[in-house]
């Protein structure tokens, strides 16, 4: 069953390809906090004036996925429409307590760490339905972290092309080169996505990746 | 501390596999698998541990495995021959906590309080 799946999944971007269909369905993933949702916003705040969710410093602020359709960037003089799914933060583990130290009570802790949950659920579902991903790093943060592991782990298994946004480069302690190092079989575009440092370049490579 | 073989996790199917592992986690096991898991067991691992997570008695799992070796042939991306994992080590995430990660080397501290 794992080889028909595969075949047909290979098969189904050749065909995509020999009819140079410009569209895609793409995820933007990442740990908690990494900035895929400020991502988010900003892709849809250039292309089309609007955003697509609250941003905040606690982890798992995005707890459910996010979906925008017939997104239409530009790039490389190549015009592309993305279906932008904004997934919540991929975790191993979610502990009520860290919600509690930012000050939240303790039900709502729990509520939150609940729809955390849900949330993750979610995201590994979405990488069955995907086209390609936007992988969202904390260029601040060490890169080996096992969520970066097992999502490009799936892309590659399955044939897909990703992305890896070094975002977070308007603070001083980033080094998008540690992430370089680690991942250097992927391409990666340093950006930061709040203050929209180096996003044409990030353009140019998703028209380029997943046109 | 259990370490597992590759032969032992090859006897059992995916999804056996991961309610194994879930299950020995649970009980404050530390697993070191020797081959590891495919990206899409891991990813059914975190899926199912999301299930499981419950305040005050589970949080969680720790799993650190090292990036795996991408397919580079055609045929092997063909017919999905994806990376073979690598050695990973799983636990609860009260009591295994990673310090330190690189492409070649992991280390952690693993505590017996719970």
């Amino acid at each position: 069953m794992g080889v028909i799946r595969s075949l047909k999944r290979n098969f189904t971007g050749l065909l995509k390809k020999l009819l140079n269909k410009k569209s895609a369905r793409i995820g933007i993933y990442g740990p908690p906090n990494a900035g895929k949702t400020t991502l988010a916003n900003r892709i849809l705040r250039d292309w089309t004036g609007d955003a697509m969710g609250s941003v905040s410093n606690v982890a798992h602020e995005t707890r459910r996925a996010r979906r925008r359709e017939g997104v239409t960037i530009k790039g490389n003089g190549n015009s592309l429409s993305l279906d932008i799914i904004d997934t919540p933060g991929l975790a191993t583990k979610i502990d009520f307590h860290e919600f509690m130290e930012q000050g939240m009570s303790e039900a709502e802790s729990k509520r939150r760490a609940k729809e955390a949950t849900e949330g993750v659920i979610e995201a590994v579902k979405w990488l069955e339905n995907l086209d390609g991903i936007i992988l969202v790093m904390d260029a601040t943060e060490d890169p080996f972290t096992q969520v970066n592991v097992t999502v490009i782990g799936n892309m590659e298994a399955r044939g897909l092309p990703l992305l890896i946004a070094a975002n977070k480069i308007d603070r001083e302690d980033s080094s998008p080169s540690t992430i370089r190092e680690a991942f250097p079989q992927h391409p990666l575009v340093a950006i930061s996505a709040l203050e929209g440092k180096n996003i044409d370049t990030l353009y140019e490579e998703i028209a380029k990746r997943f046109g | 501390m259990d370490l597992l073989s590759e032969d032992r996790l090859a006897r059992m199917s995916p999804v056996e596999k991961v309610r194994f592992i879930i299950d020995e986690v649970k009980n404050g096991k530390i697993l070191v698998l020797e081959r590891g898991l495919s990206p899409e067991e891991e990813a059914n691992l975190i899926e199912m541990t999301m299930t499981q997570i419950a305040p005050d008695e589970f949080s969680g799992i720790e799993m650190e495995t090292y990036p795996a070796h991408e397919t580079k042939s055609f045929l092997g991306k063909l017919f999905n021959k994806g990376p073979k994992g690598r050695l990973t080590l799983i636990g609860p995430a009260d009591q295994l906590k990673t310090l330190k990660k690189d492409r070649d080397m992991i280390t952690a501290l693993v505590s017996s309080n719970r």
